[in-house]
């Protein structure tokens, strides 16, 4: 009998694991944005030192990694299980970080949302009794997801108005039975929910969807509304599929907008020409992990909601004239 | 004077696809290869030597100029050497542009590497 | 609330912001216009300089774009011009060069081979492959109406 659920989607901790270090590092176009003073490590150089971009990713995650164990006090060898991915075929970018750590490790694929996913899993992990201590991991990198998803670097193209900036950032928690400052209380996993949209320059409108029927799913199975939190955070939706989220919202008379934030629109700010906004797995991650950890830390907010939302296409999907499914993924996190 | 014509033809034709890349669902890969297309079509039914006349570079720069390059090739190809003229006729006439492409790609890729756009 | 798919777009497509298309067919109509004028420039030097005939100047002002859109893409030029110009740069021959030589420079990475020379094509080839079908099928209709061998 699995007691941990309430209602239809929810899935409560018995013993909420306690979030024992966390560390985002960014790169120079992040570290010039609104949060610059929220992240770990800020580097200047695109490569982090090596000879291609999907190297530089793994160097950035696994840069993450080690800063956040730094944090927790902890060494490798005491994290029972990591939990992973990236934007990358095969997810290579985590893989290749993930190598040499000697940690037992499952991979994810969750796209943008995979840090909410990490969580999810990591929490699942040492609630359920399977792990002490356990990480979440993810990256996303602005050049390997354009050479695989778009257009070479020096391709001549033109944004559109709803494209999206993906963010070169990294983030890393690792999550403990052991009590601490921040602990993970309830959790909703998200289903795929997919109206369509076939515009692969307009994720916001792919994903806004998904948002919307996970939030809905955990307000209902917790009786709980918006108001009721500090914060409700989605990973990156940026300013369209925000505007399509509140109005969602909205036609159920419900209104977030006074509690509710997206990643996307916080990392960087309008002067940085990103159109909509910020995307890719390391957005959400570098704010969770520097920002919102942080306040929870020092109680600046006591209630959260982070939402990870994801885009699952693929150049192959796209080609073959399919439409754009998304998933969100929302955990909530109580300052102690 | 033949500046003006090739700016003013040019830009229409530019302007166009613009157009087209902003109102229409299609892409700018669909656009080119209809415009490449479309340069073949004006040219084989005797339209595109008058823009050619008007607009010099103006029409033979753009995409819709290679269709007609191509075009062009293939008529004299065709009356001078028949079947073997229609294969051989278009490639030919793009054959400088496409050698120039492929190599000087080639230098660039083995002088300079790509940036990172932020 | 629920959507259907077809509801759910036009909600999608009230809130998203539009391209400024005036706007962006001005700087695509002079910055085209621009690239064209200057090759006509280098089309009248051609001429004028080495004394090439029409034809031939013709061509060598193709390669003398190529070649100078494939630099400007090397130093990482092109792709801020056409931040600006949109279809003005990509519609010109410049664009097709730019097409070609951003995906060389960047695939080196995997090798020259498997890499670089393969990858080569992977946006300028769809304009190879129909603009020369399109001149084949021309060439061959060319044949039949006028009953040539």
């Amino acid at each position: 009998m699995a007691e941990k659920r309430i209602g239809r989607r929810t899935i409560e901790f018995a013993s909420p694991p306690a979030v024992a270090g966390f560390a985002s590092v960014v790169c120079k176009k992040e570290g010039e944005g609104p949060l610059s003073g929220t992240f770990d490590i800020i580097s200047s150089d695109p490569l982090f030192g090596e000879k291609t971009w999907e190297k530089a990713e793994s160097r950035m995650q696994k840069t993450a990694f080690m800063k956040a164990l730094e944090k927790a006090a902890l060494s490798r060898t005491g994290i029972d299980v990591i939990f992973g991915g990236d934007l990358l075929n095969q997810c290579i970018g985590t893989g290749f970080s993930v190598r040499e750590f000697g940690v037992p490790f499952m991979g994810l694929y969750g796209a943008c949302s995979t840090m909410a996913e990490g969580l999810i899993s990591a929490a699942m992990a040492i609630d359920g009794g399977f792990a002490v201590n356990a990480a979440a991991i993810t990256s996303s990198h602005f050049c390997t997801a354009e050479r695989q998803y778009r257009f070479p670097l020096e391709y001549g193209g033109q944004r559109t108005p709803t494209a999206q900036w993906t963010a070169t950032a990294a983030g890393a928690v690792i999550l403990s039975e052991k009590p601490g400052r921040a602990v993970l209380t309830k959790a909703a996993i998200g289903r795929i929910v997919d109206l369509e949209i076939r515009d692969a320059n307009n994720m916001g409108a792919a994903m806004a969807p998904a948002a919307y029927d996970t939030l809905s799913a955990l307000f209902e199975d917790t009786g709980t509304c918006p108001s009721d939190y500090d914060l409700i955070i989605t990973g990156d939706l940026a300013t369209v599929g925000t505007r399509i989220l509140r109005d969602m919202f909205k036609a159920d008379g419900v209104d977030i907008t006074s509690h509710h934030d997206d990643c996307g629109m916080m990392l960087f700010d309008g002067t940085q020409d990103v159109h909509a906004g910020a995307s890719g797995c390391g957005c959400s991650a570098a704010v969770l992990c520097g920002y919102i950890l942080r306040s929870l830390e020092e109680r600046l907010l006591k209630k959260v909601i982070f939402a990870g939302t994801g885009a699952l296409l693929s150049p192959t999907s796209m080609q073959q004239g399919e439409s754009i499914p998304g998933i969100c993924h929302a955990v909530c996190i109580e300052a102690r | 004077m033949e500046y003006l014509t090739a700016f003013i033809t040019g830009g229409i034709i530019c302007a166009a696809a613009q157009a087209l890349i902003d109102k229409t669902a299609l892409t700018p890969a669909r656009i080119l290869v209809s415009y490449v297309t479309a340069g073949v079509v004006l040219e084989a039914v005797g339209i595109y030597q008058y823009i050619v006349d008007f607009g010099g570079a103006g029409a033979t720069v753009p995409i819709l100029g290679f269709g007609y390059t191509m075009a062009k090739g293939v008529a004299k190809a065709v009356s001078e050497t028949g079947c073997l003229g229609a294969f051989t006729g278009g490639v030919k006439s793009a054959s400088g542009g496409i050698a120039a492409a492929v190599f000087f790609g080639y230098i660039m890729a083995l002088l300079a590497r790509p940036g990172d756009k932020s | 609330m629920k959507m259907t798919a077809k509801e759910y777009a036009k909600f999608a497509k009230d809130r998203a912001p539009s391209s400024k298309t005036a706007k962006n067919m001005l700087k695509a109509f002079v910055i085209g216009g621009g690239i064209c004028a200057a090759g006509q420039g280098i089309m009248e030097l051609w001429k004028v300089v080495a004394g090439l005939d029409m034809e031939a100047a013709a061509s060598m002002t193709s390669i003398t774009m190529i070649f100078i859109g494939a630099l400007l893409t090397a130093i990482g030029v092109y792709d801020k011009l056409a931040k600006h110009a949109g279809a003005g740069t990509i519609v010109p021959i410049t664009g097709f060069a730019n097409a070609i030589v951003s995906p060389a420079m960047e695939f080196r990475a995997e090798g020259l081979v498997m890499g670089m020379s393969a990858k080569m094509f992977v946006i300028a080839g769809p304009v190879l492959v129909f603009g020369i079908s399109a001149s084949i099928i021309y060439g061959l209709i060319l044949l039949i109406f006028r009953g040539g061998v």
